[in-house]
Formats: C-alpha cells, sequence, structure tokens
C-alpha cells in the first residue's frame, strides 16, 4: 500500500470514526440522563 | 606499582576522555529541559525527570540503559510493555470530572474536532518523508496527550519516544501562548463577544456511574484496539463516581500517579541517547507536532464557527479552541480571551465541557488509529 493511499485511509476513518463514536456519546448522555433524570433531594427527607 | 597507579587514573579517567561533544550537547539538553520545568514551569512533573534522565543517559560509560543499567529495567516494565502510560491514565480517569460535559453533551462534538490536528498533522509527516508508523507517532502528538502520545510512540516508533513525548509535553505547556493568536486570528470581534447561557442541567448520581461504563463498552467494541486506553481513563473515572473506593481513587490519582510520573519522565529522558536524539528528524518532530497542535485549535475554531451558525449565533466559537486534551489549561485559556472582548462573558463551564470533550476524544482518536492499523495489517 502506498504511503498516500495509507495516509488518506486512516485521516478520513480517523475523522470520520471519531466524530461519529463523539456523536454517539452525546446520544447516550442524553438517553441516560432521560432515562435517571436528576432528583433533588428532598432536605426534609434527608433531615429525617 | 607505578604501572597500578596509570591503570587506576586512566580508569578515573575514562569517563572524561570518553565524553563526545554529542553527550555534552545531550547533557545541555536535558540542563535546558530541567531550566524550563523548574525555572519557567512548564509541565515540571514531567520535564525534570525527563531533563534529567537525558541527562543520566548521556553519561559516558554509566550504561544506564545497557543490559543490566537501572533505567533499562524501568524502560522494559513500564514502557515497553505499555503499562506506564495506562497506569497514568487509571489516575487521570479519577481526577476528571466529566460533569460540565454530562450537562451539556452536544459540546462533546468540539473534541472530536479538536482531534483532527492527528489525523491532518499525519499527511504532512508522511509529504516530508517519515515512514508510516513514524508518521503515526508524529501526528499523536497532536493528541494533545501526553500519555496518548507516549503509549502510540512506544508501540509503533519507540526510537522517536523522546522526541515525540518532549515536544507532546512542551507544547501542552504552551497552550496559553499558541492558541490566542489564532483564537484572534479565526474569529470576528461579533463572535468573540458572544454571551452563552448558563448550561447547568444538574446530573443524577446513576448518570454519572453509566457514563464511564457505557462508553468503555460502546468505545472498545468499535475499536478494540484502543480498549486499554478507553478502559483505564474509564475505569478511573468510575472510581471517583462510584464513591465507593474512596483509597483506590486516592490512591490511583496520588501515589501510584505520582510514582508512574517519576519512572516514566525518567524512562522518556533515558531515550534521549545522543545518536538517537541529535538528528534532523527530531527538529522535524518538533515541528509537526507544533503543526498538530495549531491545526487542533483551527479546525476546533472552526468547528466553533459552524455551531454558532447552526445554533443561531447561540454557540462562541472561541470554545472549539478548548476541544483538546489538554485539561482545564485550554478551558481556562478560552475563558481568559473570552473576557478580554466581554467582560461580563463567563464561557469557563462551556469551555470545560469541550476541554473534557477532548479527552475522550483524543484517547477515542488514538483507539480508532490503532484498530485502524491493525485493520490495515498494519501493525
Amino acid at each position: 500500500m502506498d504511503i498516500w493511499t495509507f495516509g488518506f485511509t486512516v485521516a478520513l476513518i480517523g475523522m470520520g470514526g471519531t466524530m461519529l463514536v463523539l456523536w454517539c456519546m452525546s446520544l447516550f448522555i442524553l438517553l441516560l440522563k432521560k432515562i435517571f433524570p436528576y432528583q433533588a433531594e428532598d432536605p426534609a427527607s434527608k433531615k429525617g | 606499582m607505578e604501572s597500578a597507579l596509570i591503570s587506576g587514573f586512566q580508569g578515573l579517567a575514562s569517563g572524561i576522555t570518553n565524553l563526545g561533544v554529542d553527550q555534552v550537547i545531550m547533557i545541555l539538553v536535558g540542563s535546558a529541559l530541567l531550566y524550563l520545568g523548574i525555572k519557567k514551569g512548564y509541565e515540571p512533573l514531567l520535564l525534570v525527570p525527563i531533563g534529567f534522565g537525558a541527562i543520566l543517559v548521556n553519561i559516558p560509560l554509566a550504561d544506564l540503559m545497557g543490559e543490566e543499567g537501572f533505567l533499562r529495567f524501568f524502560y522494559d516494565i513500564g514502557v515497553r510493555t505499555e503499562i506506564f502510560p495506562l497506569l497514568i491514565f487509571v489516575g487521570i480517569g479519577a481526577m476528571t470530572d466529566f460533569q460540565p460535559l454530562l450537562e451539556n453533551p452536544k459540546i462533546i462534538l468540539l473534541g472530536a474536532a479538536g482531534q483532527f490536528g492527528i489525523f491532518l498533522t499525519l499527511l504532512l509527516a508522511l509529504a516530508v518523508g517519515f515512514d508510516k508508523l513514524d508518521a503515526v507517532a508524529v501526528a499523536i502528538i497532536g493528541a494533545c496527550d501526553g500519555p496518548t502520545a507516549i503509549y502510540v510512540s512506544a508501540k509503533f516508533a519507540p526510537h522517536m519516544l523522546g522526541a515525540v513525548s518532549v515536544a507532546a509535553y512542551s507544547y501542552m505547556s504552551l497552550v496559553p501562548l499558541i492558541q490566542p493568536p489564532i483564537m484572534r486570528l479565526l474569529t470576528t470581534d461579533r463572535e468573540r463577544k458572544i454571551v452563552m447561557g448558563a448550561a447547568k442541567q444538574p446530573v443524577s448520581r446513576a448518570t454519572k456511574i453509566l457514563f464511564p461504563i457505557v462508553v468503555t463498552v460502546f468505545a472498545s467494541i468499535l475499536a478494540p484496539k484502543g480498549a486499554p486506553l478507553i478502559g483505564t481513563v474509564m475505569l478511573g473515572n468510575l472510581m471517583k463516581e462510584s464513591g465507593v473506593v474512596d483509597r483506590l481513587k486516592k490512591a490511583s490519582e496520588n501515589e501510584i500517579a505520582n510514582i508512574v510520573t517519576l519512572l516514566l519522565g525518567l524512562c522518556i529522558g533515558a531515550t534521549m541517547e545522543a545518536d538517537k536524539f541529535l538528528r534532523a528528524q527530531t527538529l522535524m518532530v518538533l515541528a509537526l507536532g507544533f503543526v498538530a497542535i495549531c491545526l487542533d485549535t483551527v479546525v476546533g475554531i472552526l468547528f466553533g464557527k459552524l455551531m454558532c451558525v447552526l445554533s443561531g449565533g447561540k454557540i462562541n466559537p472561541l470554545i472549539g479552541a478548548a476541544g483538546i486534551s489538554a485539561f482545564p489549561m485550554s478551558a481556562r485559556v478560552v475563558q481568559v480571551e473570552g473576557q478580554k472582548y466581554n467582560k461580563k462573558n463567563y464561557l469557563l463551564m462551556h469551555a470545560m465541557s469541550a476541554n473534557a470533550g477532548g479527552q475522550i476524544g483524543s484517547v477515542i482518536a488514538a483507539a480508532i488509529m490503532l484498530s485502524v492499523l491493525a485493520g490495515m495489517g498494519i501493525v
């Protein structure tokens, strides 16, 4: 494999793959936040 | 008696008689690293042991990287096996708070754009004549992440470990000098003044605990060769967020990280033997490393501008510069630059989100690169 085929393959898959994986992670975060929403601790129940 | 005295004196003087100009230059290079670490405060935790290691390994006849040298011992057990950078990653994970990122997940994309410099530099390195694996080692300086750079270069180009590591850590510490001119060049006055609203969206404990597990499983399945990198960072973070292994978390971010940093620094310095370091190639590595970090910043800001347009002007493109792994230095640079143009602008938390994204992004980019290389049969 010549260096340019190598270089452009790694660059394209690398940049596209990094963007895709992090985009998926942002979706996972949104999903986790939907499934496990933040619930403020009730100060009264904390005292009790 | 006379001949014994002569032999004795010859033995005593042998170090001086074997001292070459190359070694003197390398001792001066080591001293310069010590100066930068001690006097200038540039990444002292790494530059001090690296500088001292560089001095030690260039002492004639000491043979500290020889078969029985003590530096060789640490190098073989920690760097050749890639254990040291991985242990550092556990500590980094234990120290990193992904909360700003979890509060504002779309900003993670800036952490991907901030890694493009790695891949663009790979093309540049190939263009100037580096062979494939050497080019990968040079390009990874653009991850702006010392342990990642060490992990990858130790794997593919161990002869360049010293130059790559010195470049990675030096440029990371120079981020406050490198980034601002690029930020000013690529953004308009109006863009720099954009005020971003509060991103405070509280995150549940379950989300914080599940995040490192989900990231590890998902990213490692996609890029299995990068599982050690992703897994160790996320293990550290899981220990932090779970709150049930405080002793392990503290050991990871203190004792283990400190011991490994010392040994890793010494080992990197030990790779800086005159015959391996004093080459034109080293200057090329330093130059391309600088270009890589500039390109990271350029692409990060350009992506920030794109997000600014797509969000209807709600995102300040300056935060794109924080999409690199230099945490939290880069986020602070963004905050300072933003406030120069609008005193009421507080970009820090948004920049921290991008910066945390950059930390994950650098590991993911390296993991993808390793898996692509394995898939292509290069390694």
